[in-house]
């Protein structure tokens, strides 16, 4: 059964149409690579799954059941997990309190809950070593290398029991050993079941780590097909608009 | 059995890294210098005078500092969200005069504290409100609410110099002034809420998002921090550290004129930085606040001591303004190097 599937969604800010008529399918474990221009409608896709905003027309399903988000924390509790372009760390704080920031584990009666440091330590190290990252707890992101920092992320993403994880643009501003890091962070994603939506300009990224890649151009999907049957050129032929669907 | 190994190599790793972090983050860090600051400061005046160490001196000492430092535990708290309060002078003022007012009319210590403390936390809700709901900035909001205390403190009173605390004023008077085991009542009240303040930042949910929201508040609102509740209860809380402060302070002093804390704002700020808070938000201590107003102080009182034109003070704890955030630059731009 698909994990996320979506019917022709649409969505208009006034008179411009974002996002037309969009309809896509995510299986477990699947990796999708969702590429076009700026303003495509790539990022308008993203936000509806996210629960940003609600689309204007078109319905959602998560694993079989119709959803409705209005906040991105009910996106969340359906399962939805967002990786931030700017990855949304706190410098200042340890890698396990970015981890569980906003989810801090507790522990003691009320009045007298207190961080309980130890579970998040430990939860956070085995989270770490799940995703084969040398990344430590107690370590500050601020004196993080950019792929640790993309572990804390994506770390982040695998505490609740999500589904789905949509990374934006993960690969945009690092160097290049660092990308081969994020790679296998999605590959470790995709070993444990989860589909992962990757947005992204990078084209060697998509065909090396994604299985189907969706084409999106002036607010339409115009192609949707599995890596092994497209190549790099069809795509960017898609992207600028030289071929018109595929 | 393999994977126990692991943990334990795991463990005995962390233990390692953790010791050397500590060590040189103890020597890295500003409030580290500033006790080693004070204490030589210390060492040094009980040598050159024969004023400095005597019991009543350091009665006097911590006693001025703990006003300060009080109201800092607050400065610190909102300092450390990256925002600012101009505003604490003014609420000492008016919320001193509330206490002053109300008890001056005769009505128990019980009523006028209540009222001076719900002052307190009411013009701190304001400064909030507006800060974090309306998104306003906070140096307009609370310099804005610099002037509005102090003019309320003067509508309030009438302006006048109120000197009668009615029935309980000479509670009032033994609350502020008086002192227990040798040490002045203030400095316990400030001893307690450094605690309470150590241990909130540390271990609670509250403390660990006003760092979040220092650190990067657009994080924190994409995790789900509640950021406009905590930043509004960061000015409330530092509303209330005015209230309290104004109330020993008023008890201390046994009159009260509206000119009450005035200018206090630019000492607690000055403790504040001097203590490691950035102003940029994201780091602070509540040990920081303490001891960067004990510096001030002994900085204040070793001039004196030793003779010093008075004229010469701002001077001193200027440069030492200066000096300790030109230090947290230094150590800061080392490190990320």
């Amino acid at each position: 059964m698909a994990v996320l599937e979506l019917k022709d969604v649409a969505k208009h800010f006034g008179a411009i149409r974002a996002l037309d008529g969009v309809s896509l399918t995510l299986e477990p474990g699947e990796v999708l690579g969702l590429m076009g221009d700026n303003g495509a409608g790539k990022s308008t896709l993203v936000k509806i799954i996210a629960g940003n905003f609600p689309p204007s027309h078109g319905e959602m399903h998560v694993n079989g059941k119709a959803v409705h988000f209005h906040r991105p924390i009910d996106a969340r509790e359906s399962g939805i997990e967002v990786v931030y372009q700017d990855l949304a760390l706190c410098d200042n704080l340890t890698a396990a309190a970015n981890v569980y920031l906003g989810r801090e584990l507790r522990k003691g009666v009320w009045p007298f809950r207190i961080l309980d440091y130890n579970a998040m330590y430990e939860r956070s190290r085995a989270l770490f070593a799940e995703l084969k990252s040398e990344t430590r707890p107690r370590d500050l992101v601020r004196q993080m290398s950019g792929g640790q920092r993309q572990a804390v992320a994506i770390a982040r993403t695998r505490l609740s029991n999500s589904h789905i994880v949509l990374m934006d643009e993960p690969t945009a501003a690092i160097s290049v050993r660092q990308v081969a890091e994020v790679l296998q962070l999605i590959e470790r994603l995709r070993e444990q079941g989860i589909a992962v939506i990757l947005i992204s300009h990078r084209m060697p990224d998509v065909f090396e780590v994604a299985d189907r890649v969706a084409v999106m151009r002036r607010g339409r999907k115009v192609a949707d097909k599995k890596i092994a049957d497209s190549s790099p050129e069809e795509v960017t032929a898609l992207i600028t608009g030289a071929l018109e669907a595929a | 059995m393999g994977n126990s190994q692991t943990m334990q190599a795991l463990k005995s790793d962390d233990i390692a890294e953790q010791t050397h972090t500590r060590w040189s983050a103890l020597v890295s860090s500003q409030v580290f210098w500033v006790v080693v600051a004070t204490l030589v400061a210390c060492v040094v005046l009980s040598f050159t005078t024969n004023s400095f160490a005597t019991s009543q001196n350091l009665f006097n000492v911590t006693r001025n500092f703990a006003f300060v430092a009080i109201v800092a535990l607050g400065m610190m708290a909102v300092i450390i969200t990256g925002g600012i309060d101009l505003s604490v002078g003014s609420i000492i003022g008016v919320s001193g005069i509330v206490l002053s007012v109300v008890m001056h009319a005769g009505f128990s210590i019980w009523a006028g504290v209540g009222m001076a403390l719900l002052t307190s936390v009411l013009v701190g809700l304001v400064n909030g409100y507006f800060i974090a709901y309306l998104g306003m900035q906070p140096f307009v909001v609370t310099l804005g609410m610099l002037s509005i205390g102090r003019s309320l403190a003067m509508v309030i009173s009438q302006n006048r110099t109120i000197f009668e605390f009615g029935p309980d004023g000479a509670t009032l008077l033994a609350i502020g002034g008086g002192s227990i085991f040798g040490i002045a009542n203030p400095v316990w009240v400030l001893i307690v809420l450094a605690l309470i303040f150590g241990f909130v930042f540390r271990w609670t949910r509250w403390g660990r998002y006003v760092f979040a929201i220092g650190g990067n508040e657009r994080a924190a609102i994409l995790t789900g921090v509640p950021v406009r509740r905590i930043k509004c209860s960061v000015y409330a809380v530092a509303g209330l550290m005015c209230g309290i402060a104004a109330v020993l302070e008023v008890g201390w002093l046994g009159a009260v004129t509206t000119g009450l804390g005035t200018g206090d704002e630019l000492r607690v700020i000055a403790a504040t930085v001097i203590g490691g808070a950035n102003l940029m938000g994201g780091v602070g201590s509540a040990f920081g606040a303490v001891i960067g107003a004990a510096l001030i102080e002994v900085i204040r009182n070793s001039l004196i001591l030793l003779g010093v034109d008075s004229f010469w003070q701002g001077t001193f704890v200027g440069a030492f303004i200066i000096i300790a955030v030109l230090f947290n630059r230094l150590s800061g731009t080392r490190s990320e190097e």
